[in-house]
């Protein structure tokens, strides 16, 4: 055994989570699918005094369209979502980004709403979430809100949950119209956390002008990071006059806190964090021009 | 920090214990079913050696605490060949191929491509490389296993025994 000791709580309804998070305070952790928090409790870099597992909580669980989103519960695992044909029509980022998460034998367990929570801002949900302007479904013993990703994710591993706090779902706009999706991402080896990597979103008009852009980049900051001013720069603009690599050197503009580690110095992170950017824009752009 | 119960299924038995919640799966199956075939390499998720089959997916047992796989069907290594010790397809491909050297990995290795062929019973080669990337192993190079589920995939079409 190798984590400390800790006490297990198993509830059956998220209201009954919540209490219990309320209760306990800052010893309590919510635990999912485990899959990030128990090597942190197994390597001891991670203790706590109390587990709540919302493994049996049923409405944690499912995916289903809520008016113009896909509202999909904190629960559901990574494998599912990666097998749903609801998720592949609705939000088709979501189902071309899970393959990208560790091993099938890790989405078996890892959940989205854990992925989301524990804010890696190297992790593939949480920038799909930030880049689609996703909206997170958060309740506690106070009472149920809602808090929209720009406002979610607050520094490395950090969000703006408090420790009463219970993520019960996301819900991730659906785009119609003519739409394409691409991700990219450079790791040394497959399934490992990427060096950097970008999901995008790209609508075109009736005119093949670029309606609306979405740019989310993993592995660029301290958080997940969108580039904004990017996709400011960009939407309006025919999608012919745009070259690749022209898109990726305008996404890296701004990035303030690039990794600087024994993996990769932040020039060389910058500069794959571009050809990512360029490659998953040829290939949403190529796609959405079919539609 | 008090015990708690579980009652699961490991290959076909029921067993019902009292755990601390921190034993992962890996250990109850280890210390407490003495199943020691379900192999402990890095103990926080990266080797992928002690994956075992719980309620049907493949999962690594280190990551997992007994008392979430409560009410669970578990299949380990040693679930796997027929009562009679006939070798399953998947693992009679190993041998065939080379696939095992030291055999620390192995049960790891066929626990994963046992699931991965039940979902994909007609994969190309590069789907076998992405199902056997969560899996390491020192000794064999990797060729022999892929050559291995090579083998026990096309075995399968031919509708020989699983």
């Amino acid at each position: 055994m190798k984590p400390a000791p800790f006490e297990y709580h198993a509830p059956e309804t998220a209201a009954e989570a919540a209490t219990l998070l309320g209760e306990l305070g800052d010893g309590a952790k919510v635990l999912a699918g485990g899959q990030s928090l128990v090597p942190m409790l197994a390597l001891r870099l991670a203790v706590f005094e109390h587990l709540v597992d919302i493994g049996r909580v049923a409405e944690l669980q499912g995916i289903e369209r809520r008016d113009d989103a896909l509202w999909i519960g904190a629960g559901t695992t990574q494998a599912r979502i990666e097998a749903s044909d609801e998720v592949a029509s609705a939000v088709p980022l979501l189902t071309k980004v899970t393959p990208f998460i560790g091993h099938f034998q890790i989405r078996n367990r890892g959940t989205v709403g854990g992925s989301i929570a524990h804010a890696d801002p190297a992790a593939e949900y949480p920038a799909v979430a930030l880049a689609l302007d996703a909206t997170m479904h958060v309740t506690s013993s106070k009472g149920g809100r809602t808090i929209a990703a720009r406002d979610f994710f607050d520094g490395l591993w950090t969000t703006t949950m408090e420790a009463d706090d219970l993520l019960v779902g996301a819900s991730f706009p659906i785009w119609s119209g003519r739409r394409g999706f691409a991700v990219e991402e450079f790791a040394r080896r497959h399934g490992d956390f990427a060096i950097a990597g970008a999901t995008i979103g790209v609508e075109l008009d009736d005119a093949d002008r670029i309606g609306r852009c979405a740019i989310g980049l993993i592995g660029l900051g301290s958080t997940p990071e969108r580039a904004e001013a990017a996709e400011a720069e960009l939407v309006g603009r025919p999608i012919a006059d745009m070259e690749p690599d022209d898109v990726g050197r305008l996404a890296m503009a701004g990035l303030r806190s690039v990794p600087d580690d024994l993996h990769g110095s932040a020039e060389f992170r910058t500069r794959v964090g571009a050809a990512m950017v360029a490659r998953a824009w040829r290939t949403a752009s190529t796609e959405a021009g079919r539609g | 920090m008090g015990e708690v119960p579980v009652h699961l299924t490991v290959n076909g038995r029921r067993r019902e214990e009292t755990v601390e919640p921190r034993l992962t799966l890996a250990d109850f199956l280890r210390d407490r079913c003495h199943l020691t075939g379900t192999h402990l390499g890095c103990e926080h998720g990266v080797c992928g050696a002690c994956t075992v089959l719980v309620d049907g997916a493949a999962v690594r047992s280190c990551l997992m605490f007994a008392v979430q796989a409560d009410g669970a069907d578990v299949t380990t290594i040693e679930g796997v060949a027929s009562p009679d010790g006939d070798l399953s397809t998947v693992q009679a491909a190993f041998r065939d191929c080379h696939g095992l050297q030291c055999g620390f990995c192995t049960p790891g290795f066929v626990m994963s491509v046992t699931a991965f062929l039940r979902d994909n019973p007609r994969p190309t080669d590069e789907q076998i490389r992405e199902a056997l990337s969560g899996t390491l192993c020192r000794c064999t190079g990797y060729q022999g296993i892929l050559k291995a589920v090579r083998q026990a995939a096309d075995a399968g079409q031919r509708g020989e025994r699983s």
